[in-house]
């Protein structure tokens, strides 16, 4: 068990007390009328370049993200190195739909997702079957980013559930007094200290083993790179289809249509296209932490023992900081971690409580809402998204956690056809997207339950051949085939639609 | 009008397939040499992908700027 070392748990504490006054002090940033909710779910869309950077930046690489990919490397070598394609061509589909996105939810006032596709094609179903899919797939999202702080508060020797609960009541207090605001400060905050933690450890660590030659002569030759059959499983293949599936997936998340949103305008949403890869370039660099953790040889260290038998791979990269750097640093490193997972979960709860107010309250229980009254109800469910997210991780379910999100890819990336297709056709009958989105839903899921929820890539047998195919991605195609199919029968049927938008809007 | 919708499909737009292309064919990047500095090539190549991605929405945003 880690003894607590008082040098860094200062550091820790200190910068946790910063962000927590920042995060008070943001209601008042640009200040406006937090009773409305797009005051508090999207900061006014008043975020320029600058800010919005920070934003997606801290809400897109998750605390999650940062102990979970180098876990995969430690673990598994090559294969969990796909998390760099796929914040890389990401950023495309960002490029060119999300600017038509911001442009047609500015002109009509729009705040989620789903709001869009109500608005585009007048179907409730299935604009509810749009939100309760953000909703689901961002809740056990929000608990993971419990797990990353619990590992690093476990590196500093702290121990037992209070830490955790006072950092999330803290957490939920700010978020619901300021808003998107507050994370919108703290992330600045936040990515300052994880580009200063990687850029050190890239630095000091490579060199402290004895240069990056001696890093990879660690790994098994097998995990280096993938194995040479194409097909193997995990192999090429299945590399390359994870990486599509995921950066399809990756804005149809609501806490990154909330982020985007959020901007001042659609430029802002390119330009943070063409300057968000350096996030994932430290994503790139922060994988290879796996790698020199495994070099360094922190699972064989008897004082880490107690921290992989609770977190598994997990506990590599903290243990990593523990033995490479000196103490002080260790805490600016343990809170960029820890504060890297207030971000992301105060923005998922906001979305989710935008979700939730907008497309299930207000549309099938308070019509005549009044826009403070849709403010008050967004700020509880934050709250009540939050607790449940504490609660479920406290209970030690943790591994569920771990199964939803991976769950979660495979039934956001559904939303693709009304949501992304939707932007740029109406042609798609709203009744053909519900049942494909229902066919996709229950092909995805199905596939998952052949692992136990342990694989998210699925073996498909197409002539003969054994394709290792990410789930998501195959039943997202099956959901294409029926959501066109049956707009072909249903168009011919009734092709009247109640679209809201106008061609004008989406310029 | 010149035809040309704003914010509709111009030309320039095809080199986004390159990313997609450079990133997705692994077979091309599924090896340990040349390495950079050590590093082996299945990891530099990745990554300076992520950096040439970012130049490539670059010039397709200046390109159409210039509408």
């Amino acid at each position: 068990m880690e003894k607590l070392d008082p040098v860094a748990l200062g550091v820790f504490i200190a910068l946790f007390l910063f962000v927590t006054v920042l995060g008070f002090f943001a209601g008042r940033w640009r200040q406006g009328d937090l009773t409305q909710l797009t005051e508090w779910g999207l900061g006014g869309r008043r975020f320029g370049s600058v800010v919005t950077w920070f934003l997606l930046g801290g809400d897109l690489y998750t605390a999650y993200t940062f102990v979970a990919v180098p876990a995969l490397m430690f673990g598994a070598g090559a294969v969990g190195f796909f998390a760099v394609p796929y914040a890389a061509i990401a950023y495309v589909f960002m490029f060119l739909a999300f600017p038509r996105f911001w442009s047609v939810a500015k002109a009509k006032g729009y705040v989620t997702g789903a709001d869009f596709v109500r608005g585009r094609f007048g179907s409730r179903s299935l604009a509810l079957a749009v939100a309760l899919t953000g909703i689901v797939a961002t809740m056990p999202y929000i608990a993971l980013q419990l797990v990353g702080m619990e590992v690093v508060l476990a590196g500093l020797g702290i121990h037992g559930e209070w830490p955790l609960v006072i950092a999330f009541v803290i957490l939920a207090a700010y978020t619901y007094a300021s808003g998107l605001r507050a994370p919108a400060m703290i992330a600045v905050v936040k990515d300052m200290l994880i580009y200063a933690t990687v850029i050190a450890a890239v630095v000091i660590i490579p060199v402290e083993l004895g240069g990056f030659t001696h890093v990879f002569s660690a790994v098994a030759a097998a995990k280096l790179t993938l194995p040479a059959d194409a097909f193997s499983n995990p192999g090429q293949f299945s590399y390359a289809t994870l990486a599509l599936g995921s950066a399809m997936a990756l804005f149809l998340y609501p806490h990154a249509a909330t982020g985007v949103l959020s901007s001042s305008s659609r430029h802002v949403i390119k330009r943070n296209a063409v300057a968000l890869p350096a996030y994932s370039i430290v994503l790139g660099l922060v994988a290879l932490l796996g790698l020199m953790a495994l070099a360094a040889g922190v699972k064989a260290m008897p004082q880490y023992a107690d921290g992989f038998a609770r977190f598994g791979n997990n506990y590599a990269v903290p243990a990593l900081f523990l033995q490479m750097f000196p103490s002080w640093f260790v805490g600016i490193a343990f809170a960029a971690i820890a504060i890297g997972a207030l971000v992301p979960a105060a923005i998922m709860s906001i979305a989710c409580a935008n979700l939730f107010t907008r497309n299930i309250y207000r549309e099938f229980f308070k019509r005549d809402c009044t826009p403070a009254h849709e403010s008050q109800v967004a700020k509880i469910v934050s709250l009540v998204v939050k607790g449940g997210a504490l609660v479920f991780i406290l209970e030690g379910q943790s591994k569920a956690a771990i199964e939803l999100q991976l769950l979660g890819g495979i039934w956001i990336i559904q939303t693709l056809p009304a949501v992304l297709l939707g932007l740029y056709t109406r042609w798609l009958h709203p009744r053909a997207l519900l049942l494909g989105w229902i066919a996709g839903i229950a092909s995805g899921t199905w596939m998952a339950a052949q692992s136990g929820f342990k694989a998210s890539v699925y073996v498909l047998h197409v002539g003969g051949m054994a394709l290792p195919c990410y789930a998501a991605l195959s039943s997202l195609i099956l959901n294409l085939v029926v959501s066109y199919a049956l707009s072909l029968v249903f168009n011919t049927l009734s092709s009247a639609r109640q679209d809201t938008t106008l061609t004008e809007d989406y310029v | 009008m010149d035809g040309r919708q704003k914010g509709g499909f111009r030309l320039v737009h095809l080199l986004l397939i390159v990313p997609f292309a450079a990133t997705l064919w692994v077979p091309f990047y599924n090896r340990a040499l040349p390495d950079l500095d050590g590093i082996p090539f299945f990891y530099w190549y990745q990554i300076l992908w992520v950096a040439l991605t970012a130049l490539i929405l670059f010039i397709v945003y200046l390109a159409e700027g210039r509408e």
